[in-house]
């Protein structure tokens, strides 16, 4: 049991200003991450609770507990608050900014003052996106996309709504400008790009698609408002508008951001992987490029979503095969996890659990991507329950997995506890279960035809239906284990040491938690790889 | 902190990056240009023959003007000619707000004509016509609420230089504001011939 | 780190530039009074990429960056010609009902 509270250790306890301002004004990128994590896990619950009223309301066909209405309000909020409030800025906002510098050798970010600019537009999207709910029209019902013309048209509070989301893209942004220029400019001596951690390599390859991608999304948002404000029409086929194009601008940011989410998830596994096999990488080089393999071919696949838009043939057949490409370099990622894997000596520790469940959850995922890039498939799947399951089984089973595994492997390099492991398993094994009953449910009753957005069903998928509501219980538990124990390890866990895992990068040769700049007075000069286990061993707990 | 972190060309870089979100964002209304002018080719010609070249031809040498001074100011401050760099950026900004103001009155005029978004002047004219002037007033409104901006930047860094913070020794603030200000001109460069010269 | 610090560009060639850049103003302007058809416009867009060339490697100082600048607005013009590229492939070919 320990004695000295956290908030007397490490970089908690070095501050220019004290309490509470030394958060709110820190630039030390390790606060603004713990204050990203924070945030980002509280918007999470706040999504998660939104999401089981859902699945409530669907335990039976008819009306239970919300009107249509109010069901259309819920999951348009579950679905803003979970991609731009959690998934995007979950990995590389949190454990991006609490990482990168001390994998790299650096001692901060780029640009400190921005890194806390970035938090602040974070957070002040995430209040608008409150206040969007609880005042104007009532709260958004257009669903995250804002497809118009009806989201020009709705009465609700969308105007807001749109805003919040333009304010969270500058966040990203900034975030993206902060990590690109940190990885040219501010690696250690020694820290060649060959023996960058495969983590900063999936940060670099999001962060260009953040820089790139995200200012799409914010004209079409900007569009949306002026279209509400003063009628411009841009998109309104009677004043010599196109409404299709509302959608392709929507999604040339919004495909690549759902490689802004998963990426970074991917560079988590690639960390946990050879840690848990005592094994380095498997194909360094292959795992380095597919990242920015995978963020280029991201960005010509937007119109997959689109197939029952109306738009050409031509450009169906065109997206349609662009779209299997994105297969390739993901492919080449699962097959080097499971070489890596392959004569491994495996520790099936929590992280490694929540890893291993990653990459089987990806690859059902990234399968049934495959059906739905198909044009021909895609006709019959299209805006069935059978997309929800998908993305919810890359969303949440890749990305949300791979952010559970994140805090379970360096949540305890940042706090310096470690959380009870045996509780940690339980809730792994709550969380897999109860994932894959309600999404496997839900893409098999999608399957048989159950269109998404329907608070109402006609009797025959009653049955799937009731299994993934029962499905999201289990998982709910799941969710308060893990929480709950997490939460103690911060007040009574034991106190661990430097390198509780034998992790080989550089965050695990530093004290945990990190002091302030990371590094003592000595610049760090690194002589090794990432993955070279040669002499690197856990500390005996 | 123990030690000042001191990075002028990444600092450069990342202003580099920023522009290039810049660009993407004015690319989308770009991109609903390209896809309009094929579509309604007769109708955009129509209404690009109602501007007047002659107001945008007089911005173009404006912005170019301004673009000069403001790149001349970084040789300025580079050979330490502190007086000369305030004095161009002073130049910057009054050209700054000469584009602003001839931009006021051409956008009066046309607004005299009943011509502005979702107006019914514009809706008689056709689709065509009224997506060329929807997109005409978003693009040049936007690009008018960067020339503000850029403005600013540049009278904040003056006030910088004349106080010593910005020196012959350290100003990239300077070189960053500068580049944000050429970022203005190239949009204008595009936005030009696009809406005011096709025929 | 060690700052590596660009030689000031001389007034002249900045002064230069921007009669270049005045030159081809009037050149686009002149086009633009001859009717060429379609054509017209991409002689314009032509004279736009040729000026804003000059800007940026002149008065943006892009030429005496390193390559890491030139590479990364490659990539951006890159990505930018892909997303107005592969529109253009629904645009083009949709078949507009009677």
């Amino acid at each position: 049991m320990t004695t000295t509270p956290l908030k007397s250790t490490g970089f908690y306890s070095e501050s220019p200003r004290p309490g509470l301002l030394g958060w709110l004004l820190s630039t030390d990128h390790k606060r603004i991450g713990m204050l990203y994590l924070g945030c980002i896990t509280t918007m999470f619950l706040v999504a998660v609770g939104l999401g089981l009223a859902i699945r409530l309301q669907l335990f039976a066909p008819g009306q239970h507990i919300m009107s249509a209405q109010t069901y259309n309000a819920t999951f348009t909020v579950h679905g803003i608050i979970m991609i731009f409030l959690f998934i995007i800025p979950s990995i590389p906002a949190a454990f991006g900014n609490l990482l990168l510098p001390i994998q790299i050798g650096a001692r901060d970010v780029s640009f400190p003052r921005i890194n806390l600019l970035s938090w602040y537009f974070y957070i002040s999207g995430a209040v608008l996106a409150v206040i969007a709910i609880f005042s104007g029209g009532g709260p958004p019902d257009t669903g995250w996309t804002f497809y118009v013309p009806f989201s020009t048209q709705t009465t609700t509070n969308v105007n807001l709504a749109v805003f919040a989301a333009f304010m969270l893209g500058f966040s990203s942004i900034l975030t993206g400008i902060n990590f690109v220029t940190t990885i040219h400019r501010l690696r250690a001596e020694g820290m060649t790009w060959g023996r960058l951690p495969l983590f900063v390599w999936t940060l670099y390859a999001t962060a260009w698609i953040q820089v790139l991608a995200t200012p799409m999304l914010g004209i079409t948002l900007v569009l949306v408002m002026l279209e509400r404000f003063f009628g411009a029409g841009l998109f309104d086929a009677a004043s010599g508008g196109d409404p299709i194009l509302f959608q392709h601008l929507f999604w040339i940011y919004s495909h690549p951001a759902v490689y802004i989410m998963i990426l970074p998830a991917m560079g988590v596994i690639s960390e946990i992987i050879p840690t848990f096999s005592r094994k380095p990488m498997f194909g360094y080089w292959a795992m380095a490029i597919s990242s920015l393999a995978i963020a280029f071919a991201g960005s010509l696949v937007w119109a997959h979503h689109m197939y029952a838009s109306g738009m050409s043939d031509f450009a169906i057949l065109v997206f349609s095969l662009l779209t299997f490409i994105v297969a390739i370099p993901s492919a080449i990622k699962i097959f080097n996890w499971i070489s890596t894997l392959y004569k491994g000596s495996i520790q099936l520790a929590p992280p490694m659990l929540f890893a291993l469940a990653f990459i089987l959850q990806f690859a059902i995922g990234g399968l049934g991507g495959l059906a739905l890039g198909a044009a021909a498939s895609d006709i019959h799947l299209h805006d069935t329950t059978f997309v929800v399951g998908h993305f919810h089984y890359t969303m949440f089973g890749g990305t949300g997995f791979a952010f559970f595994a994140a805090l379970h492997y360096w949540l305890p390099k940042f706090t310096g506890r470690m959380y009870n492991q045996k509780t940690a398993v339980i809730s792994w094994g709550l969380l897999f279960v109860g994932f894959n009953v309600t999404y496997m449910a839900m893409q098999a009753v999608g399957i048989q035809g159950m269109p998404r957005r329907y608070y109402d069903y006609l009797p025959e998928f009653h049955t799937l239906n009731m299994v993934a509501t029962v499905g999201s219980w289990i998982l709910a538990l799941g969710l308060i284990v893990m929480f709950v124990n997490l939460f103690k390890s911060l007040r009574s866990g034991p106190v661990i040491g430097m390198n509780p895992w034998g992790g080989a990068t550089l965050e695990w040769f530093v004290p945990s938690p990190p002091p302030m700049e990371n590094f003592g007075e000595e610049d760090p000069v690194v002589t090794r790889g990432p993955y070279d286990y040669q002499g690197v061993t856990a500390d005996e707990p | 902190m123990s030690h000042e972190h001191r990075d002028d060309t990444g600092a450069r870089f990342g202003m580099w990056l920023f522009l290039y979100t810049e660009v993407i964002l004015f690319s989308g209304l770009f991109l609903l240009y390209g896809v309009a002018v094929t579509k309604y080719t007769d109708a955009y010609i129509l209404a690009s023959n109602k501007l007047n070249v002659w107001f945008g031809a007089v911005n173009t040498v404006v912005l170019l003007t301004s673009s000069l001074t403001i790149a001349l100011a970084i040789t300025a401050i580079q050979r330490n000619r502190i007086r000369t760099c305030i004095n161009l950026c002073v130049v910057t900004i009054a050209l700054a707000i000469l584009f602003l103001i001839n931009k006021y009155f051409e956008w009066s005029h046309e607004i005299s004509l009943g011509i502005y978004p979702a107006s019914e002047t514009l809706l008689e004219m056709g689709p065509g016509v009224a997506s060329f002037f929807n997109l005409y007033y978003f693009t040049a409104g936007l690009h008018g609420l960067h020339v503000l901006i850029g403005a600013t930047l540049i009278g904040v860094v003056a006030v910088l230089v004349a106080r010593g913070k910005v020196t012959s020794d350290r100003y990239v603030l300077l070189e960053n504001s500068a580049l944000y200000w050429h970022l203005v001109d190239l949009v204008w460069i595009f936005l030009f011939p696009l809406y005011y010269l096709i025929i | 780190m060690s700052e590596e610090k660009h030689e000031p560009v001389p007034y002249r060639t900045f002064i230069l530039t921007w009669v270049a850049l005045l030159v081809l103003t009037v050149i686009t302007v002149a086009v633009a009074q001859v009717d060429l058809g379609a054509l017209n416009i991409w002689v314009a867009l032509s004279v736009a990429s040729c000026k804003s060339a000059l800007v940026l490697l002149i008065f943006m100082h892009l030429k005496q960056e390193t390559l890491l600048f030139k590479i990364g607005l490659l990539i951006m013009i890159v990505i930018l010609a892909i997303f107005i590229g592969l529109t253009f492939t629904d645009v083009l070919y949709r078949e507009v009902l009677p």
